[in-house]
């Protein structure tokens, strides 16, 4: 194996880390109704201001668990500490993408991107000027005024992105973000996000079911099994941060991590 | 529609039918069927008849009054029926079963509990048209997306601002079922008051066909006709002004 530093690390151990965790999961289980486990078990730590991948194949929890961080679902057992403080509801520190963009369909590009600042209470003018930045640095400059059904999919997830990023929240979870858009739009947008956590220096969470997005996007990647969901595996790429996308894509320790993943994935799809 | 190329209005449709109506009409075979011509001329003293304006005045009135209670009740009941699952089951039978029952049966029963008058007319109205707004309001609130509710959920929503996303989220659909229920409630204005018979637009048909005013009769029914079909038209260009709801719902 040629991956320098990759640490693969066994069933729900612990990575040792001196960086300050912003959000701890602590021994974190979700079972729907009484006997279906999407989680078991689940111990993680998130590091802050780094992007964190959740991976796996369809039933593993992967949208559960980010819920769960998010305050959008109890958890069953265990518990999520968000800076040190235990958390059970949204907070003003976490900021969800959703797959779906959840855009208010009546409302103009700025209006949806200043959303969250309305709900805090900014003033008008103030929320403006905040959204309308943010509007601009998700590259929707000139569609301030625009509804949601003049833009395509890849742009109203940029709206869905302003809006996260407006409410100056420390952790962005992103719920499978570019899964609605299609393949050229999500490799740009994949490369803006990357771009865009330089500038940021936020701290991101993000689902995804594919293999590429999770390795070319990550600083570390956590990989889920399924039935019940359980931490199989956490990954940290290695790989050189000076290059290209396009290089990037070619690069030798990119494709054997991606091909690593899959043989550690490959048998829980059916 | 075009023909040799020349696009024809809409309405054109219209008027072969009433060219047809006037040649059935002059060709008198049947005393209901006046020309209508003739009709269009009793038309003039109807709208012009004292008689007519009071019926119109009353039947206008409890027209409004019915239908604005079908709009508070219907637009309440659907949404908590759309939110609230415990709800929903006890009230889902009795919508449906009120929306294709004959009400027009009922209303002698109306009679006896709200006597011969107006009350009896504002009830039968709000019968007619409550329920298509209940059920279609609840179906517009079950479609909101889940991921919009955890949005404003997540972005810190309160209970106004959440309840404000629910019903303009909904508003597509709450608007379809106020179309309906307005044409539905003339429905209910003129069957409610032909069971009365002694008040509005219902004394005045009792009145013209007891005395065979046939023209006059079929004046007031081209008349309430084009009534509910404006009222109806007027809700659908609302409608169509928020089309691009529809859109990014999904």
């Amino acid at each position: 194996m040629k991956i320098a530093t990759a640490e693969f690390i066994q069933n729900g151990a612990q990575p040792v880390t001196g960086a300050n965790k912003i959000i701890e999961v602590k021994n974190v289980s979700k079972v729907y109704g009484t006997e279906v486990v999407a989680l078991k078990d689940i111990n993680l730590d998130f590091e802050a201001g780094q992007l964190t991948s959740l991976l796996g194949p369809s039933g593993c929890g992967k949208t559960t668990l980010l819920k769960i961080i998010a305050g959008l679902l109890p958890a069953t057992q265990g518990d999520i500490l968000v800076n040190g403080k235990k958390v059970t509801a949204p907070g003003p520190e976490r900021a969800f993408v959703f797959q779906d963009f959840a855009l208010l369909p009546w409302a103009t590009v700025l209006d949806n991107a200043a959303f969250g600042l309305k709900m805090q209470g900014k003033p008008k003018a103030e929320r403006d000027d905040i959204a309308n930045h943010y509007v601009k640095e998700v590259g929707l400059d000139g569609f301030q005024k625009s509804y949601p059904h003049q833009l395509s999919g890849g742009m109203r997830q940029r709206v869905g992105l302003a809006r996260a990023l407006s409410v100056n929240a420390d952790v962005l979870l992103m719920d499978e973000p570019f899964s609605a858009v299609d393949e050229q739009t999500r490799r740009k947008f994949q490369e803006d996000l990357i771009r865009l956590r330089e500038v940021e220096k936020k701290t991101f969470i993000f689902v995804t079911h594919s293999i590429e997005e999770a390795v070319y996007v990550s600083d570390r990647i956590i990989l889920l099994s399924p039935r019940p969901g359980r931490v199989s595996e956490i990954i940290d790429p290695d790989i050189p941060s000076d290059i290209g996308p396009d290089e990037l894509r070619r690069n030798e320790v990119y494709l054997e991590t991606v091909e690593n993943i899959w043989h550690g994935i490959k048998k829980y799809v059916d | 529609m075009t023909l040799y190329g020349r696009k024809i209005p809409k309405m054109a449709s219209l008027v072969v039918w009433l060219i047809i109506w006037e040649i059935v009409g002059q060709l008198d075979l049947l005393m209901l069927f006046p020309p209508f011509s003739s009709v269009l001329m009793a038309m003039g003293e109807v709208v012009t008849a004292r008689s007519f304006n009071e019926a119109l005045w009353i039947t206008a009135s409890s027209y409004a009054l019915g239908m604005g209670l079908a709009l508070v009740v219907g637009i309440t009941m659907g949404i908590l029926m759309g939110l609230f699952k415990p709800i929903d089951n006890m009230l889902n039978m009795w919508v449906n079963v009120f929306l294709s029952a004959p009400l027009s049966a009922l209303v002698p029963i109306f009679m006896i509990l709200f006597g011969l008058g107006t009350p009896t007319v504002v009830v039968t109205v709000f019968m007619f048209a409550v329920w298509i707004i209940v059920l279609d309001t609840r179906a517009g609130v079950q479609n909101i997306s889940p991921s919009l509710m955890e949005m404003s959920h997540s972005f810190g929503a309160n209970r106004f601002e959440r309840a404000k996303i629910v019903l303009l989220a909904a508003l597509p659909e709450i608007l379809a079922g106020i179309r309906l229920g307005l044409v539905r409630g003339v429905k209910g204005v003129v069957i409610g008051q032909l069971l009365v018979s002694i008040i509005g637009v219902g004394a005045l048909f009792a009145l013209y066909q007891q005395n065979f005013l046939m023209s006059h009769f079929w004046a007031l029914i081209v008349l309430l006709f084009t009534f509910a079909l404006t009222m109806a038209d007027l809700i659908g260009r609302l409608e169509k002004r928020i089309e691009y709801y529809a859109h990014v719902r999904s």
